[in-house]
Formats: C-alpha cells, sequence, structure tokens
C-alpha cells in the first residue's frame, strides 16, 4: 500500500480518536470561558459512557442511549454548578469528587446491572452508532457491484477519491456533529449576546453583575452546554468508537481535553487542532506498535504513552502565552 | 432635612433624586441611618465623609445592591423602588464604580453594550453602539476609540468608558464613587471638565469621595456623612474645607501638617547611578541619584508606575539592582547575600511598604504576631535558644496598640479584620519605633480615613524631628507638599529634578510628573 493511502488511513484514525476529546474539549471552552474550572470532565465522560451503553444495550436503541447518557453527564454537571455556583465551593474539589464518584459508580453499577465483570454487553445492531456512507463515497455497495474487495476498489480510485472516501466519509453521526460543533462554538461565542455575557461572566462577574446581568444563571447555562458537550463525548466513546461500556475507558480524555483547551488558548478552532494533533498520536501509536529505526526499536509503550507526554510538555507551558479567563476558579461573591 | 426641604420648595422641579428616611442594618452595624437628601437636578452634588461612613452602603441602595429596611427613594418626584441594578439603569441612574467594572479584553463598544445588546445578535448591537458612541463622543468630550481593548487603555480613559456605559443607557443621574482614586492631577482635571459638561447639559451628578478639595471646587451642595447618619447638608460656597472636615470626623481636625523647620544634618541616604530591571526586562529605574539627610523627610512625587515602587523595592531589599547606595557613607549590598530584607533592618532602614495587604502585614494572622514581623529575630522575643517568647510579643503589641491608638486594641485580632487605616497603624507602630536611620514610607495614607491620615503624619514628622531621615513616596501631590521638607519628581524611572516645597505648587509639579522639563533641570 503507497505511502499516501497510509497517511489518509491514520489521519481518518486520528479524526475517530480526536472526537471524543473534541467534544469535551469544547465542553470545558464553554464551562471555563464562563469562569468555572472544570476538571470534572473526565468522570462526565465516563458516566455518559456507561449510560449511554447501559440503555443501549438493554432497550437496544442508541437514541435512547444516547439521550441518557447526555442527562447522566449533565446531571453531573449540576452537581459541579451547585456545589462551585450556588455554594461557593472549591472548583478543582468538586471536579475531583466528581470523577472518584464515577470512576467507582460506573463500575458498581454495571456488575449490579449486568454481572459482566464491570462492563456492559457487547452493543450490536441498533444499539450502536454505525458509520455513514455519504453520496459519491466508494464503500460496500460499490465493492460489491464491482465484485472485487472494497479494499482493491479504493487502492485504485484517484487521490480526491481516497481522501473522500477514506477520511471524510465513513464516520458515525457523532463524528460530524463534532466537527459542526465547532464553528457553531464560535458563533455562539463570539457573535451573539449570549456569548459576549458568557465570556465577560468568565473574565469580570462584577462587570456583568453591575450591567444587570445574572451572572448564576449564566454559569448555569454554561455547566448545562458542558454538560451535553461532555454527554455526547462519552456517548461516541461507548457507542461509536467502541461497543460497550468497558472499565475506565475514558482513559484520562478529559485531561487530554483539558490540556488542548490549555493548548488552543481557549478558543473553538485552534480547539479542533489540537484535539485533532492528540488523535492523530493515539492513531499512529496504534498502527505501529514497534518502530524499528534501524536497530533501535521505539516501544509501544512509549507510543501509547505520547498523547500523555505531550500533554505534559504543553502543561509545562511550551505553547507561549495562554492567558486562561480571568475570573475562572472564583467564585462569584457580590462586593459590598 | 430641613435645608433639603426648603430647596424643594423653593425650586419649580422636583429633585432628581430625594431619599427619605432610608435605613439599612447589617446585622448589629447601622450602616445607613434615617438617611434623607434630594438633590436638583443639573447639579452637582457631592457626598463626603470617612471610610466607613456609610457612603458607600447609601449608593449601593440606590443602585440595586441592596434593600433598605426602611424609607423611600423618588426618582424625579415619584416613588421608585429599586430592587436590583436593571431597575436602577430603568430608572436612569448610571454608577461609575471606585473599582472598574470592565472586562479587560473586551473592546470598549464590547464594554459598553454588555447586558444592554439590541437582540440576540452582536453585529447589529455593536454598529449602532458605534454611531451612538459618536455622538456621545461629541456631545461630551468623551473620545475614546470604541474598537480598543481595556487592557491597552489608561485608568482615565477606562474611567470615561464607565461613563460612556452609563450614558449609552441613557442614565441622566450619575453616580461617581471615588472617581479621582485612581487619576493623576491632569487626568481628574479631564474628569472634572466632563462632568461639568455633563450638568451644563443637564445630567444630575452625584460624587462620592473623602477628598476635600474636590467637593470646594466642583460640587454645588454637599452632603456629610458621619457613621451611618447624614450629619449635614449645606451649599459648597457657604462653606470651608475646615467646616468639612470638623462635619466628617466630629472634631477639629488639622489640616495643615503642623511642624517646624527641618534641620538637615548629615547625609543618611546616598543613591548613586541606580539602575533596575524588573522581570519582564523592562528598565525601571534609569541611573537614580538622591541623597536623604538626616532629620529630613524627603517626598518623591509621581504618577503611580514610574518607579517610585521599585524604587523603595531596592531599598527595602526585595528588588536585586545596580548602582551604589550607601547607608551613613557604607554601601549596602545590592545583589548578594545581604540584599534582603533583614540585612535592611539590620542597617537601620524601616520600611511601611506602599501596598501594607500584599507587603505590610499577613492578612490571616493575628495583630501581635503582624507587630512583631520582620523583627521577630530581635533579644526581646526569645524565650530561650529553641522557643520564642509569644507573651512577651503579646505584651509588647498590645503596649503598641495602645499607644497608637490603633482600634480595636485587641492583639489576637486577624488584620483583615482592622480597617485600612488601623492596619497602616500597625505596620507604622512596628516599624517606626525601631529607632531606624532611615524610614522607607510608601503611600502612607492610601485608603486610610482622615483622622488616622492626621494621626500617622503626625508620627512620622515626629520621627524626623528626631533626627532621622525620611523617604516617602506618595501619589497623593497633597501630601508631598505637606510632609517634604525637599520633593523630587519621578517620571519613567528618572529623577525629573528637585523643588523645595515652599517655592512649588501642584500645577509645576504636576508638569514634571508628566515628564515636562523646568527651567535648570536636566
Amino acid at each position: 500500500m503507497d505511502l499516501f493511502l497510509t497517511i489518509i488511513q491514520i489521519a481518518d484514525s486520528g479524526l475517530r480518536l480526536a472526537t471524543p476529546l473534541l467534544f469535551a474539549c469544547l465542553a470545558g471552552l464553554f464551562s471555563e470561558r464562563a469562569g468555572i474550572f472544570d476538571i470534572g470532565l473526565e468522570g462526565k465522560i465516563l458516566v455518559s459512557a456507561f449510560m449511554s451503553a447501559a440503555i443501549a444495550a438493554v432497550t437496544g436503541s442508541v437514541w435512547l442511549g444516547l439521550l441518557c447518557g447526555i442527562f447522566a453527564s449533565i446531571s453531573f454537571s449540576a452537581v459541579h454548578g451547585i456545589a462551585s455556583i450556588t455554594f461557593r465551593g472549591n472548583q478543582l474539589i468538586s471536579g475531583v469528587a466528581l470523577n472518584f464518584l464515577a470512576s467507582g459508580i460506573t463500575v458498581l453499577a454495571a456488575q449490579a446491572w449486568f454481572s459482566q465483570g464491570g462492563r456492559t454487553p457487547p452493543l450490536m445492531g441498533e444499539g450502536r452508532f454505525m458509520p455513514i456512507e455519504l453520496p459519491f463515497a466508494l464503500g460496500r455497495s460499490d465493492a460489491e457491484a464491482a465484485g472485487v474487495p472494497l479494499r482493491v476498489l479504493i487502492d485504485q480510485a484517484n487521490p480526491i477519491q481516497q481522501i473522500y472516501s477514506e477520511f471524510i466519509s465513513g464516520h458515525t453521526i457523532l463524528v460530524y456533529v463534532a466537527l459542526l460543533m465547532v464553528p457553531l462554538s464560535w458563533f455562539v461565542l463570539f457573535r451573539t449576546r449570549f456569548g459576549l455575557r458568557l465570556r465577560a461572566v468568565g473574565e469580570n462577574p462584577a462587570a456583568v453583575d453591575t450591567a444587570g446581568v445574572s451572572v448564576i444563571k449564566l454559569r448555569y447555562a454554561s455547566m448545562a452546554i458542558a454538560g451535553t458537550l461532555c454527554g455526547l463525548s462519552g456517548v461516541y466513546l461507548a457507542t461509536g468508537l467502541g461497543a460497550g461500556f468497558i472499565k475506565e475507558m475514558s482513559a484520562g480524555r478529559g485531561y487530554i481535553a483539558l490540556a488542548a483547551l490549555i493548548f488552543a488558548k481557549w478558543k473553538p478552532v485552534p480547539a479542533l487542532g489540537a484535539t485533532f494533533l492528540f488523535g492523530l498520536l493515539e492513531a499512529i501509536a496504534n498502527r505501529y506498535q514497534n518502530i524499528d529505526l534501524g536497530g533501535f526499536v521505539i516501544p509501544v509503550q512509549f507510543m501509547q504513552a505520547l498523547p500523555y507526554i505531550l500533554t505534559v510538555v504543553i502543561l509545562a507551558g511550551f505553547v507561549g502565552k495562554s492567558v486562561a479567563p480571568k475570573a475562572g476558579g472564583q467564585p462569584y461573591v457580590k462586593e459590598r | 432635612m430641613v435645608g433639603a426641604k426648603t430647596e424643594g420648595q423653593q425650586a419649580t422641579v422636583a429633585p432628581a433624586i430625594e431619599l427619605r428616611g432610608i435605613s439599612k442594618a447589617f446585622g448589629p452595624v447601622q450602616a445607613n441611618k434615617d438617611i434623607s437628601i434630594s438633590v436638583q437636578p443639573g447639579t452637582i452634588h457631592g457626598i463626603i465623609g470617612e471610610n466607613g461612613a456609610g457612603k458607600s452602603t447609601l449608593m449601593s441602595i440606590l443602585y440595586g445592591f441592596y434593600k433598605a429596611d426602611e424609607g423611600q427613594i423618588f426618582i424625579h418626584g415619584e416613588e421608585t423602588q429599586i430592587p436590583d441594578s436593571q431597575a436602577a439603569i430603568r430608572a436612569g441612574i448610571g454608577m461609575v464604580f471606585q473599582h472598574f467594572k470592565l472586562v479587560e479584553n473586551f473592546s470598549v463598544l464590547e464594554n459598553v453594550i454588555l447586558g444592554v445588546e439590541d437582540g440576540a445578535m452582536l453585529r447589529p448591537s455593536l454598529a449602532k453602539a458605534r454611531k451612538t458612541l459618536k455622538s456621545l463622543a461629541d456631545e461630551y468630550e468623551l473620545h475614546v476609540n470604541p474598537e480598543a481593548l481595556i487592557e491597552d487603555l489608561g485608568v482615565g480613559t477606562q474611567q470615561r468608558v464607565e461613563i460612556l456605559k452609563a450614558l449609552y443607557r441613557e442614565a441622566d443621574i450619575l453616580i461617581l464613587d471615588e472617581p479621582t482614586g485612581v487619576l493623576t492631577p491632569a487626568e481628574a482635571d479631564h474628569l472634572f471638565r466632563i462632568l461639568n459638561g455633563l450638568r451644563d447639559q443637564g445630567k444630575t451628578i452625584i460624587l462620592i469621595t473623602h477628598k476635600l478639595r474636590e467637593i470646594m471646587e466642583i460640587t454645588d451642595t454637599v452632603s456629610v456623612m458621619r457613621r451611618g447618619q447624614m450629619t449635614a447638608t449645606v451649599k459648597t460656597k457657604d462653606t470651608n474645607p475646615e467646616e468639612l472636615a470638623e462635619l466628617m470626623v466630629g472634631r477639629k481636625v488639622l489640616l495643615r501638617v503642623d511642624k517646624v523647620p527641618a534641620q538637615p544634618g548629615e547625609n543618611v541616604l546616598d543613591i548613586k547611578n541606580l539602575r533596575m530591571v524588573d522581570d519582564h526586562g523592562v528598565e525601571r529605574l534609569k541611573g537614580i541619584n538622591l541623597n536623604v539627610r538626616a532629620g529630613e523627610i524627603l517626598g518623591i512625587a509621581g504618577v503611580s508606575g514610574n518607579g517610585q515602587s521599585e524604587l523603595l523595592e531596592v531599598l527595602g531589599g526585595y528588588a536585586t539592582a545596580t548602582g551604589e547606595i550607601r547607608i551613613n557613607g557604607d554601601p549596602i549590598d545590592l545583589t548578594g547575600k545581604y540584599s534582603d530584607g533583614r540585612s535592611r533592618r539590620e542597617r537601620g532602614i524601616a520600611h511601611v511598604p506602599e501596598d501594607r495587604q500584599e507587603h505590610g502585614l499577613i492578612m490571616n494572622f493575628p495583630a501581635w504576631q503582624n507587630i512583631a514581623f520582620g523583627y521577630h529575630h530581635s533579644e526581646e522575643f526569645q524565650k530561650n535558644a529553641l522557643l520564642m517568647d509569644n507573651a512577651k510579643m503579646v505584651e509588647i503589641a498590645q503596649d503598641k496598640m495602645d499607644r497608637f491608638d490603633v482600634r480595636p486594641p485587641i492583639p489576637s485580632l486577624e488584620a483583615k479584620s482592622f480597617s485600612g487605616g488601623n492596619q497602616q497603624k500597625i505596620v507604622v507602630a512596628r516599624e517606626i519605633e525601631r529607632n531606624p536611620d532611615l524610614l522607607l514610607v510608601g503611600q502612607p495614607t492610601r485608603g486610610v480615613d482622615i483622622g488616622a491620615i492626621e494621626f500617622i503624619h503626625k508620627q512620622i514628622i515626629g520621627l524626623r524631628d528626631q533626627g532621622k531621615a525620611v523617604l516617602l513616596v506618595s501619589v497623593e501631590l497633597e501630601e508631598i507638599l505637606s510632609l517634604s521638607d525637599r520633593i523630587a519628581v519621578m517620571f519613567d524611572g528618572h529623577i525629573m529634578g528637585e523643588r523645595m516645597p515652599d517655592q512649588t505648587d501642584e500645577r509645576e509639579l504636576g508638569l514634571l510628573m508628566a515628564g515636562v522639563t523646568g527651567e535648570g533641570d536636566s
């Protein structure tokens, strides 16, 4: 197989792996832009993954699973909101607590419900999100019509068709939703009244308050959006990328999304770039288990650790000046 | 109240704002008690009082932050309920806070429309605001680049944005809370011109301040508050600063600092070609030459941010620099092992830092520990080789707090529980009695009420009269002029020149502070 096609395939896999990160990163974006640190992304992904997989397994409907997954994530967001907005608690502690809770409760509930060692039954058919074949893309029906395997068909296609069929087409609906969320988030944040107020509340809530707008309502709204987006991340993980819930399947994606958020300087379009980079690294690690550099073999463990190493590098400040929303992490108390 | 009523009857129009019997208590503290005032439209009304007199509470009630326990508010003759800021804005009240309520990384336009956007989309709102702002700018001489980011603007301009915000909300009653606290004299003059213009256009302005000069200069009427009560409302032209000060404090106050002429002796502090580069690589001190003699107060005037803070930091031992500093003729270490606060204290330098909450006190620690800090190594505080003598520290703290009139005189109370003036007295009590050769004082009366100012000034002059050297840094020109025996003006890391206080005035110093060199200055 030629190099071009290989790169496309890695990019394709990178896009799929970036999708949960992108949802979570945008969730963090809305939350932190409103001045609420959301270290609990990880936990929200996990509960959403579990709920969506469990409901999809029981009912056989992935759409019901999706709704319940989002509901679970929003519930966690609501708890975070009550703790940090209404009761002005420490946002980091609340987030960490939710992560622990998610980590324990998902396995416990899965075991009690399905007795399969803390996982849900594998999802099949309507219980999963299936790849969508875009118009004019090469797919199974084309292969059957031509009488050759799909592999061969794509191999023979022109480069544009290759990119279209491999990279752009053939993802589940949620991947396209995630991509759509990027311009949508940008528009909401930077072109609407709601976005202006939301950004203001993360920078200087007192300015919003004295302008006669409720800081509390805005922050709860941001929590609801973050909960929904984070829920989609978990749903995709369990019903699109995977086929069921397994213990700790979020695997630090919530934290990586936060690193990507810093990398992206709290902006939606760079968030797409940052999460795609992390997705690519994961895809490369998956594809090349051991890279042989003429006598020296890079071990698979190193490859798999790459996204996490990059996270550390980013957080250590190698990305230049990245200024967080000024009021981040501070509960709003009216001044006397 | 009586005065207000007669005024109301004389005028043909209803007062723009009338308060009747406003009371507000926070727990046992009566912040406002039966307050009644009436402000005629098209006038500037001053409200003056010490910190904690209840001015801000009263204005917060007007702006809907608090609900009054009792009383009524009338706007243009109609009784109005103000349960929240939105209602205040609807009633035509605009507020310019002491600490600006601006989003720093937003543009001027975005800040102006925040909360009063027309519709869900931003673009049309921004376009409309751009237009309105232009006409407001022409009408009131409030020129600000609408696309500029707030963080790139100076404080004076930021304040204009706050005024624009209020005007954009069609406020016809404007409340300004301590508006000149952060401004240079020139900026303050500009603000006053704007306020005069607004009054001429029929706006009503309420100016809250503790500066008597401003009241005398710009207001038509003035109300004095003391301990939650309105003690008097008078026409400005019928009163004078001395009377107002007495009404504010409740006793006679010496506005002019009383001092005998200085009798300077030998040089205590000698600074030669001092240079300092900050953490961001910006040169803050660009070759400072200064000297302070024994028995002399050298005042350093300047707009904040022109190197005065850095000079104090270097002298106090928490920033490094190059050049030469001598104390009593012996050089001190500027970069090495002995360039820290403790070494400086051992060399006889005491320091009342500019920012008492950041550098002068540990806010969560009790007063007695704060009074020992910096000198906790001293012999008297040691019980034995291992332990400190806490009881002794408390005892000394109690003694100092009594003598320096710190209220309340409770050594176990945390520093943050004291008012600004009393916090400053704690710092002064600690530093001044260590028999220093040189006292560094930064902004000794920032956020300190008028009674405490008098006390702190007396302490500083007392130290001078004992033959000690004092280096005073203040952004308050009045303070510099009344305390100093000699004045040096700093601008952009340079000393622009030196003046004798009796041979100069605010205007000349103001020019030097703005970097305009006079005759005979290098």
